[in-house]
């Protein structure tokens, strides 16, 4: 038994996690101890010049970081090698801090529903007794979401940059918890919200059990929960191969579910049609983002050396991602549903670019890697996704937003301006020039074909000819299709809404026009550190 | 600067065109419209014939991409760039009050649409990098998607949808093919989507064959060609006949334009392994197209379907590699399109009067109108290769090359001129002489406005008819540079 070394805590590098987790922290406070009336103004505050705060430090931290010990990639390693900040690791703090704030603002938006937010009055209530009718009487909102919100931010901040197996884990549950609990706190049809909660929290217990088995399986196999040690002992080859396989096949059904691949999907459609929009907006995008990080680390720095193990899983996930999303996309009528199973579709599309790693000596000098191309993707992706459930939310009817496909023809003749926007948005997730979405797919595209993933890229082509079909319809109903009855009406957003939908739809447009910065700025990333 | 202008000054019509008054609509569009066919006149006038790829503008937009926001017309492009901003104007005039027609969404969106397609298709025609051409090519989408869509019959929204559906496929296949010679380029060492580049590498065997599969299955998407043309039918009998004009004259034009300038041009020798395959579905285009218009009710159905049989006449000429086929396809295709654009327009004048597309619906109207029917009259004169008229010279430019490829296809091709004669003539018959129609309106002949839209494509019928040598110094050095650089070179009789 060696003694107990303390850690050494580079305080400066990981400034924008613990201001994260303190504002989180102190959000409980406050809910604690200050009146209700004045709960609402302060936490959105504090929640936001937390997210600011912290979004100014992953800047200061990426100019200042160092070039790690092993010269080709910059970064450190902080809190005993538990923690990487490396440049993946501050790119996905960025944008997931930016979707952070994007998702606050939704959150505080009052304006739609009447005076008060999307959450539920009390959520113990009841749905359908006296106390539930108390509450909204009362105008009653939960102001607890936005700690709760904090402290998500703060599992998809530590996920993507853990740098050994129990962290991730650590991770992934601080991450999952507080979104099972906003999932099910809708305003309205409550019991959908509460099921697809109660759905999403047994589901993913499940698969973070999964995750558990492996690294318990792989701590077996390597000796070492640390993500050097497990690629040290990959590439010298110790121990039973048996142990690697079947952990790091659990590890990926753990990942796997939190960015919703098939055949982990099944919550998908559930929990966006039953979650808060603005959740949904927040989860989607920012989940993903953190998961996809959390799994490019676990693969390429643990596990890179048994690419051959995995890779073949990866391909065939892939490829069943692709379609199976694309296909049940097209036959749903409900909104929500619909970007659901896109975003399932998406994830095959993201995998994709995963299965474009390549030897940094097979690398031509200007060519694109798979990770530049995967976190380009993300970042596309994410702001395309939380523009869109953001539109969702304003297309509403007497009983709330309306979510029926059937519901939103017309809405080019009655709102042109949200419909054209919603166009746009589906447009950048159908992958058309000129969006964001199209150099995303173009990125991750490239990079698979150039390491030699042909079959995947032709089954990307033919999975997004039947997305595209899927956009189009949606867009056909907006615009040509008559309206049902009165048609849809739209609910004019106060400031907060409609400023994520502006910057989503600009980041989307110059993303689209001048991808180049971006680009850039993810290949400054460099590579992961060990 | 002088494409980027020529680009521009739709593009800022169309944004233009959506905020004047509504009063200003129609003179401000058409005047960005004439603006450009001004710009596209003053190119032409310093284009030399002989000097290749000129106007070129080259920066870098995408470097990690490798990328370039770089321009240029050769022949070829010009003399798309010139029918392009040639035919926006008449379809804009023909376009002056049917846009505003109830049902439809009025003369601003529509001037707006066809002002932001005229823009992207400019675009298309003139970009020398392969990523903005995919760029710019799916971005026509859009316009097209609206203006079909938007205006038109009942069914529109529909057909709209089975157009952007099977046009955005087509896209997607073309862009395994962009990407796939991205990785060429960089296997090579240098990522670069610069035709210039690409043209310059050396592409093993097999990997030609996949690229040319992914943009030839486009491009046949686009022109259309057999089996993939199901979409035209659809489109151009729900769309007005203008959208027609733009789609079939000017829009699928990147089809054969691709075919010639990705297909031949990046990959000749993946381009001769498949001359059978192609040949044989061009042989087929050029029948079965021209046997269906036969059995048409619907005027423009009929008219959509003539154009397939008449674009698997260009994809022929493309693919017998040699001049004559040629120079002949790349005149077609200016032919065709200042042909097919009298046929539709004087055909939506027609149906204006008559407030019917049925043929069988129609009749004696030769008696009240004939200015109409004699419009009428020349269109499918011109369609079915009457000497004197341009499509003349193009279409036996293209029949002799066949002959030279193989004397069966020549034969075939052959075919295609009776059944043209019988589909234009036999139309002519059933909707403008015999007695009037009960119920039918009564049917004034063209005014001035119509006349003016008229009379120029007449004339220029007639005057490329008799006089086709302007064109012909254009191309010519065009196919003689493309053909040498394939490796294809043969003596060949250009007359």
């Amino acid at each position: 038994m060696t003694d107990f070394v303390k850690p050494t805590i580079d305080y400066f590098e990981l400034w924008p996690l613990l201001v994260v987790f303190g504002v989180a922290c102190l959000g409980v406070v406050v809910e604690a101890f200050l009146p209700r009336t004045v709960r609402y103004t302060a936490q959105v505050v504090l929640a936001l010049a937390g997210l600011v705060l912290a979004l100014v430090g992953v800047v200061l931290v990426a100019q200042d970081v160092k070039t790690y010990e092993d010269g080709a990639a910059r970064g450190v390693l902080a809190v005993g090698g538990t923690i990487a900040i490396d440049g993946p690791s501050l790119f996905i703090w960025g944008l997931v801090l930016a979707l952070a704030i994007a998702g606050v603002l939704l959150f505080a938006e009052r304006h739609l529903d009447g005076g008060v937010s999307a959450f539920a009055g009390q959520a113990a209530a009841v749905p359908g007794t006296d106390a539930e009718t108390a509450a909204i009487a009362a105008n009653r909102e939960h102001t607890e979401v936005y700690p709760l919100m904090m402290f998500a931010v703060f599992g998809m901040m530590l996920f993507p940059a853990a740098n050994d197996l129990l962290t991730m884990f650590v991770g992934l549950e601080v991450l999952s918890l507080p979104l099972y609990l906003l999932s099910g706190l809708a305003r309205r049809r409550r019991l959908l919200s509460q099921e697809a909660a109660l759905k999403y929290f047994l589901l993913g217990a499940f698969s973070s059990g999964f995750f558990l088995y492996g690294a318990a399986l792989i701590y077996g196999y390597a000796g070492s929960m640390d993500f050097a040690a497990i690629n040290e002992a990959v590439r010298n080859d110790v121990g039973s191969s048996s142990l690697l396989l079947i952990g790091t096949g659990l590890l990926s059904v753990g990942l796997l579910f939190k960015v919703g691949a098939v055949p982990f999907q099944a919550w998908t459609p559930d929990v966006y049609q039953g979650a808060p929009t603005p959740v949904v907006a927040f989860m989607a995008a920012g989940t993903k983002v953190a998961a996809f990080g959390a799994m490019l680390r676990l693969f390429y720095v643990a596990l890179g050396a048994d690419r051959w193990s995995w890779q073949p899983m990866l391909w065939i996930i892939a490829i069943l991602s692709m379609f199976v999303g694309a296909v049940l996309a097209i036959t749903q009528d409900d909104i929500k549903r619909l970007l659901a199973y896109s975003s399932v579709a998406h994830t095959g599309f993201i995998l994709v670019g995963v299965l474009g790693l390549q030897a940094a000596g097979d690398l031509a000098a200007d060519e694109i890697t798979s990770l530049q191309a995967v976190l380009f993707y993300l970042a596309t992706y994410a702001f395309a996704t939380i523009g869109a459930f953001a539109v969702v939310s304003l297309v509403r009817d007497g009983g709330g937003e309306t979510t029926a496909l059937e519901r939103w023809a017309g809405l080019g003749k009655e709102s042109p301006v949200v419909a054209a926007v919603f166009a746009f948005f589906l447009l950048a997730l159908a992958g058309i020039p000129l969006t964001a979405g199209f150099v995303g797919k173009l990125a991750v595209f490239s990079v698979a074909l150039a390491a030699g993933a042909w079959p995947v890229v032709v089954a990307a082509i033919m999975a997004s000819i039947i997305a595209v079909f899927l956009y189009v319809r949606v867009i056909k109903v907006m615009y040509f299709d008559e309206p049902v009855g009165d048609g849809p009406s739209v609910a004019y957003p106060s400031v907060l809404t409609a400023t994520t939908i502006a910057v989503g739809a600009a980041i989307t447009l110059v993303l689209g026009i001048l991808p180049g910065p971006v680009l850039d700025l993810a290949a400054v990333a460099g590579e992961f550190i060990r | 600067m002088m494409l980027t202008v020529l680009i521009l000054m739709p593009l800022v019509g169309a944004l233009v065109v959506a905020v004047v008054p509504r009063a200003q609509v129609r003179p401000v569009g058409l005047a960005f419209a004439l603006a450009t066919l001004a710009l596209g006149l003053l190119i032409a006038s310093r284009y030399d014939a002989s000097a290749g790829m000129q106007f070129e503008e080259t920066h870098t937009w995408i470097e990690a991409l490798g990328v370039h926001y770089a321009l240029g017309v050769d022949g070829l492009g010009l003399l798309m760039v010139l029918l392009t901003v040639a035919i926006v104007p008449p379809v804009l005039l023909a376009s002056w009050k049917e846009s505003d027609a109830p049902g439809g969404r009025g003369s601003r969106s529509y001037f707006a649409w066809v002002l932001g397609l005229e823009a992207t298709s400019l675009a298309v025609y003139t970009a020398t990098d392969v990523l903005l051409f995919y760029i710019v090519f799916e971005a026509t989408l859009i316009p097209a998607y609206f203006l079909i869509g938007g205006f038109g019959r009942e069914g529109r929204g529909r057909a709209a949808t089975k157009f952007l559906v099977y046009q955005l496929a087509g896209g997607l296949i073309l862009l395994a093919s962009v990407v796939g010679l991205y990785v060429v380029s960089a296997n090579a060492g240098n990522p670069s989507f610069l035709v210039s580049d690409l043209a310059a590498l050396d592409i093993d065997e097999t990997t030609q064959r996949w690229l040319f599969v992914g943009f030839f299955a486009a491009f046949a998407i686009k022109a259309p060609i057999f089996p993939v043309h199901t979409w035209l039918a659809d489109t151009s009998e729900k769309a007005t006949p203008s959208t027609s004009v733009l789609l079939v004259c000017v829009l699928d034009k990147i089809g054969t334009f691709g075919m010639l300038r990705f297909c031949l041009g990046l990959l000749p020798d993946a381009s001769q392994w498949a001359t059978p395959v192609v040949v044989v579905l061009a042989l087929i285009s050029i029948v079965y197209g021209a046997f269906i218009a036969i059995g048409q009710d619907d005027i423009l159905r009929l008219i959509g379907l003539t154009s397939l049989s008449h674009f698997g006449f260009i994809v022929l000429g493309i693919f017998v590699f040699n001049p004559t086929g040629g120079t002949g396809a790349i005149l077609y295709m200016v032919n065709h399109g200042i042909a097919t654009a009298l046929m539709f327009l004087v055909a939506g004048f027609l149906i204006n009067r008559t407030g019917t597309t049925s043929i069988s619906a129609m009749g004696g109207v030769e008696k009240h109108a004939p200015i109409l029917a004699g419009s009428f009259l020349v269109a499918g004169l011109a369609a079915c290769g009457l000497p004197g008229l341009s499509p003349f010279v193009s279409e036996m430019m293209v029949i002799i090359a066949a002959f030279d490829h193989h004397w069966l296809v020549g034969a075939v091709a052959v075919l295609a001129i009776v059944l043209a004669a019988i589909y234009a003539l036999w139309t002519y018959q059933r909707t403008m002489t015999g007695p009037d129609r009960a119920g039918m309106l009564a049917v004034p002949d063209l005014d001035r406005r119509e006349v003016g839209i008229v009379a120029p494509l007449v004339l220029a019928l007639v005057l490329f008819g008799f006089f086709p040598m302007p064109l012909l110094d254009v191309i010519n050095p065009y196919v003689q540079d493309s053909l040498a650089s394939a490796g294809i070179v043969q003596e060949g009789g250009l007359r």
